[in-house]
This record gives structure tokens, sequence and C-alpha cells, in this order.
């Protein structure tokens, strides 16, 4: 494999984030004025929200468990069992809901945007609806922009949920401990500042997916192969971004809220 | 569907402006040069066959020509209109006006026939029983309205081509822009295309320019004519030829002929004789 001059390198970077900020900004334009595609954005939201539903919720679940299960164990050393039910909610609130839920939905989603917008690349249905007099950032893009920061939202409150449910079940039903204690110390627990930290990250997480997923799609070229590079960096880098903005949000939060 | 309605008007079209018009322009991608200062024009009611060797940059041309590319240099008229001058949105309205057949057909494939062909119908918020009437129509043109609930998966290849140039009709556009309308079929559906194409010229007068890999294909297209009584394509009598059927030639990203027929079959120059043979 040939390795690029460090110029060439840098050159692509630019203007690979010059076309990413240019679309971007062109799909929330679209957004202003007519014509919107409202009825495409409301079947992308079917598709992303209710399509990734079994897999947030058994992913919420399951982490909820095995955190109580780890976190059980170590409180019990000082003492502080009863505080399983606190750390499980602010653990899920605050950071593996939003993160796990935006990392599953990315693998499902991305991928799934880039390889469908990256197909019709590669087969000039783009270029065709270009022709037909469709923009197919307005008709493509926005509504899956939309679909994703707005399913995000509720999917992760649905692993939120999900999550401290089998903290609880695996609390009672394992570990011995009282329900009652267990919810009431993970209520207690969250104040304004941590549910607000929760639900900002995946409006920051929808936008990432949904904008990377669109862009490698609609710059697919290389046939199938193509598509398959573009599915597996859509993928990647909406992955590494999620993890990347969830660090600088957690700790703009953290300044404003103080925790 | 998008939730608003356009009405695009048609352009009112000079008789005496040619309906396409390249003024010395150039194109290069990352491998280089494709096109160099490439000039001529495609009058009303002609039909302007792209010949040449493979990679030349006949699609280019093809997508320059629709602004789905912006040349490096030079100026490309569309309807008397530079296409540099145009907006976004001037542009989507412009093409209103423009049919395309892809190399491919590149049709919708999460769409039946009857929603790619009445695609840019819908987009017009055209009333639906007016889009079905419509849609019908253009499929019984292209002799394929027994698919019209079939998807793009489930017809051939030379199907999926007739639909693609139903879905360019549809619209009764004022130019036509055919990327080798018979690339990868076999030779009887070339024929069945061809026919199509003839019986769209002489039926409808449409302006149009047409890319063909296969000198057969344009040596039938310049000495066919539609016959409506017989519906079907006749040989022009005593050897004649279509006077507004006219051939572009390039190579190495320049023209080099652009002319008749007749000045094709009787050139001299040693390559185009080699390459038309």
């Amino acid at each position: 494999m040939r390795f690029p001059s460090p110029e060439a390198y840098a050159k692509r970077i630019v203007a690979s984030v010059q076309e990413y900020s240019l679309l971007t900004w062109h799909a929330i334009a679209a957004l202003f004025s007519p014509p919107r595609y409202v009825a495409d954005t409301f079947t992308q939201m079917d598709y992303i929200g209710f399509g990734s539903l079994p897999i947030v919720i058994l992913t919420g679940f399951f982490t909820g468990c095995v955190l109580t299960l780890q976190s059980a164990t170590s409180l019990q050393q000082f003492g502080a069992v009863n505080m399983t039910g606190r750390l499980v909610a602010l653990s899920m609130v605050k950071e593996l809901g939003p993160v796990l839920t935006g990392l599953m939905v990315s693998g499902r989603n991305a991928s799934g945007m880039a390889s469908e917008l990256g197909s019709m690349k590669v087969t000039e249905q783009i270029d065709a609806m270009r022709a037909l007099g469709t923009d197919p950032v307005r008709k493509l893009v926005s509504p899956r922009v939309v679909a994703t920061v707005v399913m995000l939202f509720f999917l992760t409150i649905i692993s939120d949920a999900c999550g401290i449910a089998g903290g609880g079940l695996v609390a009672v039903g394992l570990l011995g401990l009282k329900g009652s204690s267990f919810f009431h110390t993970a209520f207690r627990s969250l104040i304004f500042g941590d549910v607000f930290e929760g639900l900002t990250k995946p409006l920051f997480s929808g936008f990432i997916i949904a904008t990377i997923g669109c862009f490698c799609g609609l710059r697919t070229t290389g046939g199938t192969q193509g598509v398959g590079r573009s599915t597996t960096q859509a993928v990647v880098v909406s992955s590494v971004l999620i993890i990347l903005f969830d660090f600088l949000v957690t700790k703009m939060m953290i300044g404003i809220f103080g925790r | 569907m998008a939730t608003t309605a356009t009405a695009p008007l048609r352009p009112a079209l000079d008789p005496n402006t040619p309906v396409v018009e390249f003024s010395r322009v150039s194109i290069a991608f990352d491998r280089g040069p494709v096109l160099r200062d490439v000039s001529f024009t495609v009058c009303h009611g002609e039909m302007r066959i792209l010949l040449g060797p493979a990679g030349v940059g006949k699609s280019v041309i093809m997508k320059l020509a629709n602004g789905l590319l912006t040349p490096d240099s030079g100026e490309i008229r569309v309807f008397g209109r530079p296409l540099s001058s145009l907006s976004p949105r001037e542009m989507y309205e412009l093409r209103a006006h423009i049919g395309m057949v892809f190399q491919e057909s590149a049709l919708f494939d999460s769409l039946n026939v009857e929603d790619n062909v009445a695609y840019r119908l819908i987009e017009e918020h055209v009333p639906e029983p007016e889009v079905h009437e419509r849609v019908v129509e253009a499929l019984r043109f292209v002799e394929l309205e027994q698919a019209i609930a079939k998807f793009p998966s489930e017809l051939s290849g030379g199907m999926r081509r007739r639909v693609s140039i139903a879905r360019a009709i549809i619209s009764r556009p004022d130019l036509i822009l055919y990327d080798s309308p018979t690339g990868g079929l076999d030779p009887i559906t070339s024929t069945t295309i061809i026919e199509l194409i003839v019986k769209q010229r002489d039926v409808s007068q449409t302006t149009s320019l047409l890319i063909t890999h296969r000198i057969q294909d344009a040596f039938t297209l310049a000495t066919h004519r539609f016959n409506s009584a017989n519906n079907e394509m006749q040989l022009i009598p005593n050897g004649g030829i279509d006077p507004g059927t006219k051939f572009l030639v390039l190579n190495d990203g320049r023209i080099v002929f652009d002319g008749t027929t007749q000045e094709l079959t009787r050139t001299t120059d040693p390559w185009l004789e080699a390459f038309i043979s």
C-alpha cells in the first residue's frame, strides 16, 4: 500500500472537512425553506427510531445489569452497597445511556445511510435525482438529520430507563437488595443537571451519525468496493466523533453544573 | 413528497438561439484534462450524435450540458441561458425542461416503475389522476404498459432502459440527453431502443444530444425515420439522410469532427475513416 505524501494527506483532510461543513450547512439551511420532505422525515423516524428499539432496549438493559453486578461487588467492600442504585442511575443517565445508545445507533444507521446513499451514488441515482429537479441534500440528507436527532433523544431515554430497570432486577433478584431502596436512591441521586447533560449528548450524537453517514455515502466512488469502504468509514468516524463529543460535552456540563 | 408546489414555466425559446451552446469549454479531473476548448452548438430540432473512443469525455459533455458538472473554463448556454449564472434553484427549474437517459438507466431501486416514471410529476405536485394518465401514456410510448407495477430489479436491461426513456420524456422536455442508451444491450434490444429514439425525434421534434459507442446505431438514426401510420421505423428511401441528424466526434478531449452525416461518410481524415469503418 502506497503511503500518500504528508502534503497530499493534509490537503485531503482539509478538503474533507470543507466538504463536510458545506454539506452540513446545506442540510440545515434546507430545513428553513421549501420544499420540505415531511413524509420522508417520518419514514426515516420510523426506520431509525422504531427500527433501533430492540437493540437499544437490549443494550440499555444488559448494561444496567452488568453495572449493578460490578458496582455492588466493589461497594460491598466499603459497606456502601446501598449506593448501588445511585451509581447505576448516574452512570446510565449521564454517560453510558447516551454513549452506548449513540454507538449502537451509529453501527446500525450510519452504516445504513452510507450504504444506501453510496449505492445510489455509484449507480448514478443521485445524478438522476438532480437531473429530475430534486435536490438530493434536501430529499435525502435533511430528513435523516432531523429523524436521527429527534429519535436518538427518545431512544436514549428508553435506554436509560431499561438500564435502571435492569439494574434493579439484578439488584433484587441476584444481590438480594431491597427494590424500594435501589429505586429510591436512584431517583434521589439525579438532579436537573444530570438529566440535562444526559439528554444533550444524544442531540450531538444524532447529528454526527446522520451527517457523517450521509457524507460518506454521497462521496462514494469505486463501485461496490467503494460502498463497502464508505460504510466502514461512516461507522468508524461517527463512533470516534461520538466519543470525542461526549468528552467535550461532559467537560462543558461539569463547568456549568459543577458535576 | 415535498410540501410546496412550483410550476416551472417553459423557457421562451427563440428559434434562432441554439438550444445547447458550448464555448471553449475545458474540464480536468484528478487523472488529467478531459475536455480541452470544446465548442459546438445544437440547434432546435437537431439530433446531435456524439461519437468517440471510450473515456474521451462524452458522458462528461452530457453532464456539463445538464449542469451536473461545472467546467473549469469556458461557457455553456442552455436555452440561451449561461449555466454559470444560474442559482441552484434556477438550475433545478431549467432541468424541468431537460430529460436525461443515463447509461445504466439510474432507476430508483426502491420505487416501482410507475413511481419512477412519475417522479418529476410527483415533485411538481401534479394531481394524482393526471400523473397516472401521463405515466400510462409514457409507458405506452415505450411499449411497457404491463410493467407499471414492477420494480426495477424485476426488469431486464432493455426494459429498464425503456422505463428510463419514459421517465425522461414524461414531462415533454425541450431537450433530451441520451447517455449511451444502447450500452450493454444485445443488438435486438438495441434496435428496439433506437426505434424508440427515432420515434421520439420524429413524433415530438425534440432537440436531442445522444452518445453512442455503436457506429451502426448512429447511422441507423441518420438513415431511418418513424412511420406513424405503420408505427414502425423505416429506412428513408433512395438513400436519404435525416437532415436534422448531425455528428460530433471527440478524440483526446477535442472535437475532431462537427458536421453532417454526408460530411462524415466522405471524410478523408485517416483517423476518422478508421474510427467509423
